[in-house]
C-alpha cells in the first residue's frame, strides 16, 4: 500500500525560503501572490495492506523521524 | 579524564576535537556511530560536520544511530554529553536538548568569529570560568534556534540559557545576532545541566596563532571542572 505525507511548517516558524520564492514570484510578474509556505512530501511504499494499520504506522514514523513536531505538522494525504 | 568523540558518516570536526581535548588533558577516544557501547567516558562529545549530508533535517538521521541509544542512556544518568555545531542539531534532534535548529534567518551560510557572553556560571561546562564573553567561530546553515513558548519559559525558568550571541562588551542585541536565534541564544544546557549543545566551535579557537585563545579557556576550565 503506498501512502502519502505532506510535511508542513507550522504557522508560527519562519519559513525564509517560502519568503524568497514569493518574493521571485512577484518579480517574476505574480503579483497576486499573498504568501508562500515550503514543506516537504514523501511516499511510502508499505507492506500492511490494512488501511488503518498501515496509517497508524505511518503516523508512527511521522512522529519519530520524518517530522519534527516542534516545528512541523504532517497529514496523510492519500492511501492507495 | 576520559572522553569520547563520536564519529558520525559527514562529521568532519571530529579530528580538531579530539586535537583539541587531547591538548587540553583529555584522553581521547573516537567512537563510530555503529559501535554500541561507550567507552569509559567522563564526557562525550557530539561534533560539528554534516552527519548524514544533513538529509531530511540537520542531525535527525545520526540522531537515530546505534550509538546515540548509549549516548541517551549515559546522558539520563548524569554523563556529561557536549554537542558542538552538527552535534547540536543531534542533541535536539534526540530530545536531550528542547528546540531545533532553523536554517539561518537570511538563509546564508555564515562562517565567521563571533563574540558569546556567558549566561551560565553554575554548569560543570562554564562554572569558575574567567570572563565574561567569549570569542569563537561559527560555521553553520542552520543555527537559528528556536522553541515553542513553553519551552521558552522552562529553558528560562531553569537557567537553561548557556551561551548568548554578543559583541565584544557582552551587550546583546539584534545587531549581535548573526543567524536569527530566539533570544540570541547560541547555547543551552538540558534541566539537569549535565548536557550541553552550542553552535560555537571551541576547538577552533585553541591556537592563538591561528585563531584565537579562547577555546583555549573554555577547555582549560572544564577540564578543572570535572576533575
Amino acid at each position: 500500500m503506498k501512502i502519502s505525507v505532506i510535511i508542513t511548517l507550522k504557522k508560527d516558524v519562519l519559513d525564509p525560503q517560502g519568503k524568497v520564492i514569493n518574493q521571485t514570484l512577484d518579480g517574476m510578474g505574480f503579483e497576486g501572490v499573498n504568501d508562500v509556505r515550503q514543506g516537504k512530501y514523501f511516499e511510502i511504499d508499505i507492506k500492511e495492506d490494512d488501511k488503518s494499520k498501515a496509517e497508524s504506522e505511518v503516523e508512527e514514523m511521522c512522529k519519530k523521524l520524518l517530522a519534527n513536531l516542534v516545528i512541523e505538522n504532517y497529514k496523510i494525504i492519500r492511501s492507495q | 579524564m576520559n572522553s569520547s568523540v563520536i564519529t558520525f558518516p559527514g562529521s568532519n570536526c571530529d579530528r580538531d576535537m579530539d586535537v583539541a581535548l587531547k591538548k587540553f588533558g583529555f584522553k581521547n577516544k573516537m567512537v563510530w556511530h555503529e559501535d554500541i557501547e561507550l567507552p569509559k567516558s567522563d564526557l562525550v562529545v557530539l561534533p560539528g560536520g554534516f552527519s548524514y549530508g544533513d538529509y531530511l533535517r540537520c542531525g535527525s538521521v545520526a540522531s537515530k544511530s546505534k550509538i546515540m541509544k548509549s549516548v541517551t542512556n549515559f546522558a539520563k544518568g548524569g554523563g556529561k554529553v557536549m554537542g558542538v555545531c552538527n552535534g547540536f542539531q543531534i542533541l535536539v534532534e534526540s530530545g536531550l536538548l528542547p528546540g531545533v535548529l532553523l536554517r539561518n534567518k537570511y538563509l546564508e551560510f555564515i562562517c565567521k568569529n563571533i563574540f558569546v557572553k556567558v549566561i551560565d556560571k553554575n554548569s560543570p561546562y562554564f562554572k569558575n570560568i574567567k570572563k565574561d564573553t567569549l570569542e569563537l567561530h561559527i560555521a553553520h546553515n542552520e543555527g537559528n534556534y528556536f522553541c515553542t513558548k513553553e519551552q521558552i519559559k522552562e529553558i528560562n525558568d531553569n537557567n537553561q540559557v548557556a551561551l548568548v550571541y554578543s559583541d565584544k562588551n557582552g551587550s546583546v542585541d539584534d545587531a549581535n545576532n548573526p543567524n536569527g536565534s530566539m533570544k540570541n541564544i547560541a547555547g543551552i544546557l538540558n534541566k539537569e545541566k549535565n548536557v550541553l549543545g552550542m553552535m560555537p566551535h571551541p576547538e577552533r579557537m585553541i591556537d592563538p596563532t591561528l585563531s584565537g585563545e579562547d577555546g583555549s579557556i573554555f577547555f582549560n576550565n572544564l577540564i578543572n571542572n570535572l576533575k
